[in-house]
């Protein structure tokens, strides 16, 4: 059974049709790419996939559950996680502490609880702090728990972003643009992490990028946005084979 | 014996001003607005805990326990009606609307228990300390002052840094979309801290009229906005800066009132903050001002 299934989702904004009829289907274990020309609507697609934006019409069904038109918070429960274009950590919190906060909507304990230090505190705190260091350890990022996490090198800060991420325990992880701003030695460390983590943390991904190699190298499916609207789908190597997508990409 | 005398003064105000700069300073860092209904929650503190105490004959102690209920409600409930609506407005709407808040809680005291003056009695029962013969009396309030001061400050930079609650305000200060994407319920946050900071008023409330007893409708504005600019002062947003603030704008005004002028004291604690902002626009601890109000 697939794991998303995205039918005829669309979004304007005033005049412009941003998203239009967008149609996805993921299976469990995929690694899947939504590709296309700057302002094809990649990323207004994942806000609406993650409840930033409520779609004008249209479903997203996440395993089975119909998550259209919830709030963030709900769909983040649910079981989607994702990283930002532009890196958006807790600049101010530690590495550790980052994570942590993705830890927030399983380990639960209330405020009074916290301020009075009771034993569940502890406990809770200690669970957390435990599974963060292996999160972190599995991420490569475990020597810079105590660091400020605005202090990582920019390779690390995306790291972190996935790990914080994996922290909230999703079904489905979203990567908008992992290897921007990345060079190639990076990406290469990347592309490695990306298939570790489909691997060892039995997750679906679906990721936007530009760089055609990690595209090429890792996405198993595609699909091709241009001016909102999805200009082909299917196997990778079919796809970017396609004169449509290198026309869309190259021009005429 | 004047100067050490004045010191501890000072010491005491200023305690009572960084108590208060918290409020400010917290709904700041988290909400990204400027709470002027603040200094109110403070006066509406003092009239219940007048009302409680003295014409309800009750204990002190359910007195002060009711009050700092009060006043946790009354904070959240402003939040709900008069902010929550305005999150998505721009920061000037916000600022008006808080200030409308103020009046709004001033007149609705002023019908209900008129315009005269309350004397408000000490709800500390310490005794003074005397010190070098005689020479140098410490009050009783102001010790348990500057104690309380100093148990909030430690105890809201734990809650703040170690806390499952606190990290979450931390994340929202930072980035609410963020922060929401990852599963932080922000309403609930923002919330909390009103309900923190009202709380905070509360204790204020006990300490500012238990040394200075007299009880108006416009009680709160004065402390509330000394308090304002003391966090402006240590920086707003940071919680050592409203500490730092409070201290040192409480020292300055009671200098000023013992070797200048008392006339002058009120003058002289706003010119420093002319100047103060004028060196350093950011405040003693405060980071980057991306938002002008």
């Amino acid at each position: 059974m697939a794991i998303l299934e995205v039918n005829n989702l669309g979004i304007s904004f005033g005049g412009l049709r941003a998203v239009d009829n967008l149609n996805l289907t993921i299976e469990k274990n995929q690694l899947y790419g939504l590709i296309g020309p700057n302002g094809a609507g990649k990323t207004t697609a994942f806000n609406l996939l993650t409840g930033v934006y409520k779609p004008d019409n249209g479903s997203v069904v996440l395993d089975g559950v119909n998550i259209t038109g919830k709030s963030p918070i709900e769909i983040n429960k649910g079981g989607i996680a994702r990283t930002f274009q532009n890196i958006r950590l807790f600049k101010e919190m530690s590495v550790l502490d980052n994570v942590k906060v993705g830890l927030h909507n399983q380990q639960k304990y209330d405020m009074f609880t916290g301020i009075l230090r009771l034993p569940s505190y502890y406990k809770k705190e200690k669970a957390m702090n435990a599974k963060a260091m292996e999160l972190l350890e599995v991420l490569g990022l475990a020597d810079e728990a105590n660091t400020l996490s605005s202090n990582l090198p920019y390779g690390k800060q995306r790291r972190l972003e996935i790990a914080r991420a994996l922290a909230t325990n999703p079904k489905l992880l979203l990567l908008d643009e992992p290897a921007a701003g990345m060079n190639p030695n990076e990406t290469q460390e990347l592309m490695d992490m990306i298939r570790f983590v489909r691997d060892n943390f039995d997750m679906t991904i679906l990721l936007i990028e530009h760089d055609m190699k990690l595209v090429a190298g890792i996405c198993e499916e595609l699909t091709v946005l241009n001016f909102g609207q999805v200009l082909t789908s299917g196997k990778t190597s079919e796809v970017l084979n396609d004169p449509k997508v290198i026309t869309a990409y190259l021009g005429q | 014996m004047k100067f050490i005398s004045a010191l501890i003064n000072g010491v005491n105000l200023g305690s009572i001003y960084a108590i208060i700069a918290l409020g400010y300073t917290m709904v700041y860092g988290i909400a990204k607005m400027l709470n002027f209904a603040h200094g109110d929650v403070i006066m509406i503190g003092g009239y219940i805990t007048f009302e409680f105490v003295y014409a309800l004959q009750g204990n002190i102690w359910v007195a002060m326990l009711v009050t700092v209920l009060a006043c946790t409600v009354l904070g959240i409930v402003v939040e709900k009606i008069a902010y929550k609506p305005l999150r998505k407005a721009s920061p000037l709407a916000v600022l008006i609307t808080a200030i409308g808040v103020s009046y709004f809680l001033q007149n609705i005291i002023l019908v209900i228990k008129g315009s005269d003056t309350k004397k408000y009695e000490s709800v500390i029962n310490v005794p003074n300390l005397v010190l070098a013969d005689g020479e140098l009396i410490i009050k009783g309030t102001t010790i348990v002052t500057i104690v309380t001061c100093l148990v909030i400050m430690v105890g809201l930079t734990l809650f703040i840094n170690k806390t499952k609650t606190g990290r979450s305000m931390l994340a929202v200060s930072e980035d609410k979309g963020a922060a929401q994407l990852m599963g932080i319920n922000v309403n609930r946050t923002i919330s909390i801290t009103f309900a923190i900071g009202s709380a905070l008023a509360a204790i204020a409330s006990f300490l500012y009229f238990s040394a200075y007893d007299s009880l108006t409708p416009m009680s709160g504005s004065m402390p509330g906005i000394k308090a304002f600019i003391a966090a402006v002062f240590g920086g707003i947003g940071s919680i050592p800066g409203a500490l730092i603030g409070g201290i040192t704008l409480g020292v300055i005004e009671i200098f000023a009132g013992t070797y200048i002028s008392t006339n002058m004291s009120e003058a002289i604690v706003f010119l420093v903050l002319i100047l103060m902002l004028n060196i350093k626009p950011t405040g003693i601890l405060g980071k980057k001002f991306k938002e002008k109000v």
